[in-house]
């Protein structure tokens, strides 16, 4: 049965936002002409494919290319010797900064006299094709050493441990707690305290589309110019900008279409920089295309975290204090920060009245692929402890496990909720917005929760066991602090719309198309627009934290209505009506109720793009032009409450997910059709965290799961029905009212589940601790073993 | 460098070329012909992004060499809409439920839609999930498409009846 | 992932086919190319020379013969699927095929390949297993029978000799009513078989069990007969009892465990497989009463 959405909103009044409108990027995607970056191909480009190392850990003594070299059809091998004059700096320094580093730990461009993880690029060879170019990299003669390795983060901590890198004192990344309140005496004086340990793991994004990198050096102009599978393109030039020591002019980055992204593609990578070099230094157009099996060992990834925490609450099951700790596999490198473990302890309390709570972090150096967000980025991780622990205390208080949740819930009447916390950058965790309860009651009633328990003994008597589950989560969107729109009229009349914001699936076009039509006449045909690209906008961040809609969306809008604006001036001014008569058509101003009296955007264009000697009319200023940074601070919260149906079969371990219930709010939805989509891919993926995911590695650090047949993706045989039911509650933090939605559907999915699972197995006293969970360890679990 | 001469036909044109024999038929029609939109996602056989049709069957095409290809019919995606200017009703359908975000896998699960719904144009939801459980999509979490699936299959047959 | 360098050759009579891999350095055989392109484009295997049978038309066949069904090894996996011989005639093949991967896997994939990559996992190779399936060995002298049982050197290893190839597989028929069941768990549609359970059952006139072939796929290095639960039915009366009983040294088979499933996981579901695999064989047979 296909699921079903219920949408308590409105577009009344509104032209093009807040309808479904069709997307501008089907047609040619349906008709196989987009354009990513392996459709690019550019005269005399060559091929690249990289040498990687095979060992966790290693010394490098020595590179021999001379039999790579010797193969016809090699141009060229690179090492980091030879890259060395090109570069200024020779790590990539992408660190989101922060108190709370041990030690730097930054990616060379590539591996020099040490690798620390398989898969890590140690030399580029360059052919004429790239079966060419594989041939090669076989040949290339790496003297490694190994050295031991640490692999288990917990391992990794302990004294005695396998140093990740060489020079390290230890392996401690970073550490740092956060919290507020008397969290001792809250515990102290508690009736009941209830302690947990999980794992969570969580794996790779496995975009369809793995990454890849065209890169062209123009010697006319001495601009190099890269084509980067990358959410960031931005960030991506002031790396390139560090490194190669050339400034924006001499460089150029653009995101071409994007086969999905979900987080690890918004890393620079090694790869992007080397690729750069190796085109300005062969002459040559140089592509490289990540294949599968790199993406698995040298695309960023989520792994381990392992928790302790504890909840203390009062007689009526009210939380008085959580207090835990928890150790984050943060891979070898930092390629992003310590946000994840930022996320992951920030997120604990957000849905519920939480007095006091302390959570230490410790990230821990591993010689393995480093690890930055994937879709959720950490939120997951606090949702699933949070959740789990309710459940905990719901079974030992024999309570309902809605019935305890409501009474933690926020009420929708204390909002906006400050909680006594910090973002990353130091801003004040403040709830915006949200209905928290009624999501809740409105999920349950959906799914059916009153009526589940006589449900389940039925299936309990024909010899089936079946399981409800409940989660609820609370996820900051809509990072700031800024995403730039350029809103542009050409003198062909043409609305041309220019932002920093990234596409990659997500429907980044037509939301801007959108937002400015709503502006500037309606028809989104009208509407070109160009994002992540360098020369397109000065200034740019990308895609990522759900945060493109809320601001790119927002600053969308405030430039469309400037130009609006100015607009009508304009047109009153030729017209001779009053600017109130107006209205914005089509590609042209008219008179409401006269649309006789009416004048193109173009003409408007023309007119206040300056004749020599002609002053413009009334005063405004030249051009039809603006560009908003819309600077936002505080984050959206965007909520959920999802609850999920399963069934188990006891015997082979194999979870059949029966429904999906998720009440949700976003606050304004300009699309509702794409939030859907948004919501259920989120979903799709949450489930393969809780019942398929697993990024494997055995005690030496060599990847056990390295292609796509032993890490498992959902497939459409596995989705169960997903019922959508959406809230809005416009947050008040941007002209739009607009969070964010990439990544909610991710978050609750495997607390709802392992919820399910455990309820179901019930008679059996199963007690679920771990997502992902798979049917081996089922079977373990039912049968004690 | 071993090469044959062969000589296919895709999307209803002849094409002669010289390939390597090693070459996959997938990079043969991406990069000999320009074909780029059948797409490489995993190159061993799992997720259905380089799905053609050979001689009107869905097939891997990383999966198979360019030679193999020799006086065989191929049909990528670019061979799908009727003309320029008009769409497929299957593809019409994926633009009008929501079938598709990033597009990657979009040509794949076209291609191996067409066979479907050519041999089953009247299927059961389950059965439409079961002929697209090769065909991996990482956006979409598989709903729109197989809405779009089976809208398309009413669209086909109320074309059939006229 | 692209192959690495061979010389590629297209015969079109086995007769060429066994004289290159006769006269050829470390040659590999392509049938539908379902395992072997893979393995080429990560590289995993390494060949001189690839040998493509899919212009050997002589290879492509499938009829009934003398009391069983004869495929020949470049029969594709869509053609048994489809075939209404095989549908009407053997079951157990038909039920277990719609099993084999998907769609475009069974488009190209054939029954030779399947057979010689020799995966445990497999269902064709499991199917082989459990109707005591003969296979057909052609090289420079000839063609020789093996029975299925002796096929497996070892572990995907096939008992061929260096020249030979196999060339076609007869799958003894059982007489009309039996019941049939293949049944598998996996993790997801159309993914290996974790373990599956093939069970074919005779039923005489007086109730009892006449004939059985209880068969354990992906549990072992190659699928395995559960020649111990097998003479536990024979001559008694079909029961969920007498099934779970006989089931009993399924689970006690020495099973393989990996990083995917731990042989104490794979053991358990030989034995609640290789039941329920009865159990639906059993519930066939009444079905049509």
């Amino acid at each position: 049965m296909l699921g079903k959405t219920s949408w308590n909103g409105t577009s009344a009044g509104m032209k093009v936002q807040c309808n479904s409108v069709p997307r501008l990027e089907d047609v040619a995607l349906l008709r196989g002409e987009g354009r990513y970056v392996d459709d690019i191909r550019l005269p005399g480009m060559l091929h690249a494919a990289f040498v990687r190392s095979p060992h966790a850990h290693a010394a490098i003594r020595g590179i021999d290319k001379s039999a790579a070299l010797a193969l016809q059809g090699v141009q060229a091998v690179l090492t980091l010797q030879d890259l060395r004059p090109y570069l200024r700096n020779e790590r990539l320094v992408v660190g989101l900064p922060s108190p709370s580093y041990k030690q730097e730990r930054n990616r060379p461009a590539l591996a020099g006299d040490e690798t620390v993880h398989v898969g890590e690029p140690v030399a580029i060879v360059i052919a004429g094709n790239r079966y060419i170019a594989e041939d090669a990299v076989a040949l290339v003669m790496v003297d490694y050493d190994p050295l031991p390795a640490a692999v288990d983060c917990r391992a990794a901590l302990e004294a005695g441990a396998p140093k990740v890198h060489n020079d390290a004192p230890h392996n401690l990344l970073a550490e740092f707690g956060m919290g507020y309140g008397d969290v001792d005496r809250a515990f102290a004086g508690a009736k009941y305290i209830f302690r947990e340990s999980f794992w969570q793991h969580r794996g790779g994004s496995h975009s369809i589309e793995c990454r890849g990198a065209v890169a062209v050096h123009d010697p006319m102009a001495d601009k190099l110019t890269l084509w980067s599978s990358t959410q960031m393109p931005h960030a991506l030039m002031r790396v390139l900008v560090d490194m190669l020591g050339r400034d924006e002019n001499q460089l150029r980055v653009v995101a071409p279409d994007l086969g999905g992204g979900f987080g690890p593609k918004l890393v620079t990578y090694s790869e992007d920089v080397v690729v750069t070099l190796a085109a300005l230094i062969t002459g040559h157009p140089v592509k490289w295309i990540e294949d599968r099996r790199e993406h698995f060992i040298s695309t960023t990834q989520e792994r381990d975290q392992y928790w302790e925490v504890e909840i203390a609450v009062d007689a009526d099951a009210r939380i008085l204090g959580v207090r835990g700790s928890f150790i984050h596999d943060h891979g070898a490198y930092t390629a992003r920060g310590v946000n994840l473990g930022h996320n992951s302890a920030e997120t604990v309390t957000l849905p519920y009245e939480i007095p006091a709570y302390k959570m230490t972090v410790r990230l821990a150096l591993t010689n393995k692929v480093p690890v930055t967000p994937v879709r959720g980025a950490g939120h997951p991780q606090g949702t699933f402890a949070m959740e789990r622990l309710l459940d905990r205390v719901a079974r030992e208080l024999k309570l309902d496990r809605a019935e305890i949740r409501l009474r933690n819930l926020i009420p929708a009447s204390k909002m906006p909720y400050t909680k006594q916390l910090k973002t990353r950058g130091g801003m004040q965790v403040v709830l915006d917005s949200g209905d928290y309860p009624k999501c809740q009651q409105e999920a349950c009633e959906k799914a059916g929760w009153d009526g589940f328990r006589a449900r389940q003994e039925a299936a309990r008597k024909q010899g089936r066991y079946i399981g409800i589950g409940l989660a609820n989560f609370v996820k900051g969107t809509g990072r700031g602090p800024f995403e730039g729109v350029t809103v542009r009229i050409g003198p062909s009349g043409k609305v041309l719309v220019y932002s920093g914001a990234t596409a990659m699936g997500q429907s980044t076009r037509t939301m801007l198309a959108q937002i400015v039509a709503e502006q500037l006449g309606g028809d989104m045909t009208n509407i070109t627009v160009t994002t992540g690209d360098t020369d397109g906008i000065p200034m740019g961040i990308g895609g990522s934290n759900s945060r493109q809609t809320v601001t790119a969306g927002s600053s969308a809008h405030l430039a469309a209505k400037k130009v609006r604006h100015k607009a009508i001036k304009v047109a009153a001014l030729l017209l001779k009506a009053a600017e109130q008569d107006l209205e914005i058509v089509g590609g042209e101003v008219r008179v409401k109720g006269a649309p006789d009296l009416k004048i193109g955007l173009g003409r408007i264009a023309h007119t206040v793009a300056g004749t020599p000697g002609y002053s413009l009319p009334g005063e405004v200023e030249p051009g039809m032009e603006a560009t908003e940074y819309f600077v936002v601070d505080d984050m959206a919260y965007a909520n959920g409450s999802a609850v999920a149906e399963v069934e188990v079969d006891v015997e082979t371990g194999g979870v059949k997910i029966l429904r999906y219930v998720l009440a949700h709010d976003c606050g304004t939805i300009l699309h509702p059709v794409i939030v859907d989509g948004q919501i259920l891919g989120g979903t799709a993926h949450g489930i393969g965290n809780a019942l398929y995911e697993w990024m494997g590695f055995d005690e030496n650090g060599q990847p056990v799961t390295t292609n796509l047949g032993e890490y498992l993706l959902v497939t459409a045989t596995e989705m169960p029905p997903v019922e959508i039911i959406h809230h809005e509650s416009p947050s008040p933090l941007n002209p739009l009212g607009v969070k964010g939605v990439g990544e909610c559907g991710v978050v609750p999915a495997p607390a709802a589940i392992m919820s399910a699972i455990e309820d179901a197995l019930t008679p059996f006293g199963v007690h679920v601790t771990r997502t992902p969970l798979f049917p081996a360890e089922i079977v373990a679990l039912i049968n004690k073993w | 460098m071993e090469t044959r001469k062969i000589g296919v036909t895709v999307n209803g044109q002849r094409r002669e070329a010289e390939v390597e024999t090693r070459f996959t038929l997938a990079d043969f029609l991406r990069q000999q012909l320009g074909l780029t939109g059948t797409h490489l996602g995993c190159e061993h056989g799992v997720c259905g992004a380089c799905t053609v049709l050979l001689d009107g069957y869905s097939v891997r095409s990383c999966l198979m060499l360019a030679v193999q290809a020799n006086e065989h019919e191929i049909t990528t995606v670019e061979g799908i809409a009727p003309s320029k200017t008009e769409l497929h009703l299957l593809q019409e359908a994926f633009r009008d439920n929501h079938g598709l975000q990033c597009g990657f896998c979009t040509p794949g699960i076209l291609t191996t839609l067409i066979e479907f719904l050519r041999e089953n144009p009247d299927p059961t939801e389950a059965e439409v999930r079961i002929a697209i459980s090769g065909n991996l999509c990482r956006c979409t979490g598989y709903q729109g498409i197989v809405a779009a699936a089976l809208d398309a299959a009413k669209r086909m047959q109320g074309e059939k009846r006229g | 992932m692209k192959p690495p360098p061979f010389h590629y050759h297209d015969p079109e009579t086995v007769a060429e086919a066994v004289a290159l891999l006769g006269c050829l350095e470390n040659p590999k055989l392509l049938a539908g190319g379902q395992s072997l392109m893979p393995m080429l484009n990560m590289r995993y295997v390494l060949p001189d020379h690839v040998i493509d049978l899919n212009r050997v038309k002589a290879l492509s066949y499938l009829r009934e013969s003398g009391g069983a069904l004869e495929i020949g090894a470049m029969t594709r996996q869509r053609d048994i699927e489809f075939s209404d011989l095989v549908r009407n005639r053997c079951p157990l093949m038909h039920e277990a095929i719609l099993q084999v991967g998907h769609r475009q896997t069974r488009n190209r994939g054939t029954l030779g390949g399947s057979l010689c990559q020799l995966d445990p996992a497999a269902e064709l190779v499991t199917v082989a297993a459990a109707l005591d399936a003969t296979v057909t060995l052609t090289g420079p002298k000839g063609r020789r029978e093996l029975s299925f049982a002796g096929f497996p050197a070892g572990y995907m290893t096939p008992a061929l000799e260096p020249d030979e190839m196999l060339t076609g597989a007869r799958f003894p028929l059982w007489a009309k009513g039996h019941g049939h069941a293949f049944v598998e768990f996996s993790r997801r549609h159309g993914d290996f078989a974790v373990v599956s359970a093939a069970a074919l059952l005779e039923v005489g006139a007086s109730g009892k069990i006449t004939r059985a072939s209880v068969t354990i796929g992906g549990a072992t290095p190659a699928p395995i007969r559960a020649r111990e639960a097998e003479r536990a039915l024979v001559g008694n009366a079909a029961s969920s009892t007498l099934f779970r009983d006989a089931c009993e040294s399924c689970g006690k088979i020495e099973a393989v465990g990996d990083v995917h499933a731990p042989a104490s996981y794979r053991r358990h579901l030989a034995g609640v497989l290789a039941r329920r695999a009865l159990e639906k064989a059993h519930a066939r047979i009444e079905g049509r009463k």
